[in-house]
């Protein structure tokens, strides 16, 4: 599904990523743990198509299309969601008539008629329920006023409207509580279809017990410098990053 | 229900004008080819009576224009105004341009078919029982009215709304009465210069205790090259009435300037409540900011009556200078008077507008919000007078006045005035002002929604507090509209 090759790249002339190689398949959930400015976010921002961070080097395909040559609003219509570490708000558009017109813009993409009024609350309603959250934030403008923990919760909401094919979560469990938290795993549990993948950015292993990944690497420095099954999650979770910092710098 | 099938109506609606609206262009500037009458251009005491005797006026009238014109002509053009206003050659336009026709249209078949024509590619229904909002028109084109819809209907409960000329011929006391009371000839520059060589415009008298069952509206149409346009409209609402009345205008493409000085009174009576809604979408001028109309225009309303209401809401997107300042003047006691306006300035579109408040009766409360949006090398000034005179006890203002701008060439500017004259008003005001982040339309772009739409979306998110004060089908024209407007302003 996804294919990275030896990515860099650089936010203002300052070198982030330095060489990420990952493939994620259909139906895998990736974690990417490590250290704070180690560039997890950057990586999120580039697949995203962001145009902050420039890629200078290495090449990301997504179902064998060069991903990085795609318009961020064309990525989103192929199925890449990115979950943000911290929502915008947008003041005076409602969740409505935002998300109406994004699921819309999909349906244009794939040569659907656009949903009917009725359709669309409708398939709102099951999703509001399906993903837990208050039917108030539906009313309201996106993401303004909201709470840290109703953000993140709303960013799973609209993953559930898009139903994307890999989806990335941004550090989605930063500054939530513990029933925050579970919302907002279950919801991505309640979306994971066998075919469709995510890739979940964390600082802390404790999503993970939540949302339980096939495999965990380790970004630091910009580099992937271990990856392994779920258990390693729960080992920097006992014994920190200094342990994988120091293998790294003794490499070196 | 009925909300609910509204609603419906409005977001098919707003899905419709987001596939719509792909091209930028000015779509109103298209040119009738219509036989004209014209007088020489020129300015001066035999214009003014050639005017008044082309349309046939009392002694009166002309009376009134003369003592205007000789008003005018010892004035100058204002200067204070945030504006870069060229020269202006008032002897080089033609004061008096109508569509040559039967003088009094009393069917639709009287009316010039080309003429028709032009009103249905503006989407104004002239056709009434083809029109199923209920929205009675009074259609403007250059210097004269064309056809006032529903008169009838509307007769039959006792309210008078026709053109300027016909309340002239058939109501000559309300007129005489009420022209003038709110805007004298001598208020300004620009009235003064109306008041000499008003054309046409529309006349509207609401009586005591009637809710006008429909919406009532104007169309001005500029068509004719080299022309001024000039109308007048006077709205009188008498006690316990009530009145929504909207005011919509475009002009083709052109590459000189065209005047377009208009004068707008509004009397409201006892507990008379008076919604004027405007959409302005006057020919902005191209990229380059070339031609355009120049719009300055005096727009008052009088709430004489207590308990009165006037609210004033607008959506300036077109001209190339926009001068304008609907203002309330509260002397009932308990009366109110609010203006929501949003006003969008790109290319090298210019507009200082805002309004004046002026608390006299006891308890008087007026709202302002006022949304500019800058665009291009767009300049957009808010200019608002709250003044409080000192026996206007317990006054109440709220002013906002936000600024949103795009890109990094355009500006916005803001002055208010505050004059307090009693200690017990409460005045309160707020400001701000935000460009469209990046970060909101990443955030747009990355839900599937394109970079314009996302503009667009942000944009109506911005103005929604004004757009919703709109009555239902101007609402979903004004969202189109500012969408259009800004077309072509974020790279």
């Amino acid at each position: 599904m996804l294919v990275i090759k030896n990515l860099h790249a650089a936010i203002e002339g300052k070198k982030i990523l330095r060489g990420i190689s990952l493939e994620v398949k259909p139906g895998e959930i990736h974690a990417i743990m490590g250290p704070n400015g180690s560039g997890k976010s950057t990586l999120a921002a580039v697949l995203a198509g962001r145009d902050l961070a420039e890629v200078t080097e290495g090449s990301v395909t997504y179902f064998g299309r060069n991903l990085l040559e795609m318009a961020p609003e064309d990525r989103s219509r192929e199925g890449i969601f990115l979950g943000f570490q911290y929502p915008i708000e947008i003041p005076g558009v409602s969740m409505v008539n935002f998300l109406k017109t994004a699921v819309n813009e999909h349906r244009k993409y794939k040569g659907l008629e656009p949903l009917s009024a009725s359709d669309f609350l409708r398939i709102m309603r099951e999703k509001k329920e399906l993903v837990d959250i208050d039917s108030k934030l539906a009313n309201r403008s996106v993401n303004e006023g909201f709470s840290g923990g109703e953000k993140k919760k709303n960013e799973i909401f609209q993953m559930a409207m898009l139903e994307p094919k890999l989806a990335i979560l941004d550090e989605t469990d930063s500054g939530l509580d513990i029933d925050a938290l579970r919302v907002v795993a279950n919801g991505v549990n309640k979306l994971k279809r066998p075919d469709n993948s995510a890739i979940v950015i964390t600082h802390y292993q404790r999503l993970l017990d939540y949302i339980v990944p096939d495999v965990v690497h380790v970004l630091y420095d910009g580099r992937i410098v271990k990856s392994a099954g779920k258990e390693l999650a729960l080992e920097l979770e006992e014994k920190g990053y200094d342990w994988i910092k120091k293998e790294v710098d003794n490499q070196n | 229900m009925l909300v609910y099938d509204k609603r419906k109506l409005m977001e098919t609606d707003q899905d419709r004008i987001i596939n719509d609206v792909t091209s930028g262009d000015y779509k109103y500037g298209f040119y009738t080819d219509i036989e004209t009458e014209k007088i020489p251009r020129g300015l001066n005491e035999d214009t003014v009576r050639l005017i008044s005797e082309k349309k046939e006026e009392p002694e009166w009238l002309l009376e009134f224009r003369l003592k205007s014109f000789r008003q005018w002509q010892n004035m100058k053009m204002p200067s204070w105004a945030n504006l870069k206003i060229p020269e202006i050659d008032y002897q080089d336009i033609i004061y008096y341009a109508a569509p040559r026709q039967k003088p009094r249209v009393n069917s639709l078949d009287d009316i010039d078919p080309e003429l028709k024509r032009t009103f249905d590619r503006l989407g104004i229904p002239l056709e009434e029982q083809k029109h199923l909002s209920g929205v009675a028109v009074d259609a403007v084109m250059d210097s004269v009215s064309v056809k006032t819809t529903f008169r009838e209907t509307l007769a039959e409960m006792g309210i008078i709304f026709c053109s300027f000329s016909e309340a002239v011929r058939e109501f000559p006391e309300l007129v005489r009465r009420y022209m003038g009371s709110v805007v004298p000839y001598t208020d300004n520059f620009f009235a003064a210069l109306n008041s000499a060589v008003f054309s046409d415009g529309s006349f509207c008298y609401v009586p005591k205790g009637i809710r006008c069952p429909m919406e009532l509206s104007t169309y001005f149409r500029i068509n004719s090259a080299n022309t001024g346009q000039f109308e007048r409209t006077l709205l009188v609402a008498d006690e316990e009435s009530y009145v929504s009345y909207l005011e919509g205008c475009t002009a083709p493409m052109r590459d000189e300037n065209q005047l377009h000085a208009a004068v707008v009174e509004i009397i409201a009576e006892k507990n008379a409540e008076v919604k004027y809604s405007t959409v302005q979408n006057w020919y902005p001028g191209d990229k380059d900011g070339n031609g355009g109309i120049f719009n300055f225009v005096t727009k008052r309303g009088l709430c004489r009556g207590e308990g009165s209401k006037i609210s004033w809401t607008q959506v300036e997107t077109g001209s190339a200078i926009t001068w304008k300042y609907p203002s309330c003047i509260l002397r009932g006691d308990n009366s109110t008077g609010e203006f929501y306006s949003v006003a969008v300035t790109n290319n090298h579109q210019q507009a200082d507008t805002g309004t004046k408040m002026i608390h006299i009766g006891r308890n008087t409360k007026s709202t302002i919000v006022s949304k500019g949006i800058s665009a291009g090398y767009g300049q957009n000034s808010y200019r608002g007078l709250v003044k409080v005179l000192k026996n206007a006890k317990d006054a109440r203002n709220f002013s906002q006045c936000d600024s949103l701008l795009l890109g990094d060439k355009c500006g916005a500017h803001t002055f208010p005035y505050l004059e307090v004259d009693n200690q017990s008003a409460i005045v309160e005001h707020e400001a701000t002002t935000s460009k469209i982040g990046e970060d909101q339309i990443f955030y747009c772009n990355q839900r599937g929604i394109s970079t314009e739409d996302a503009i667009g979306l942000i944009v109506n998110g911005y103005a929604r507090e004004v757009i919703n004060k709109l009555p239902m089908e101007f609402a979903v024209e004004a969202q189109k509209l500012l969408q259009i407007s800004l077309e072509g302003s974020v790279g």
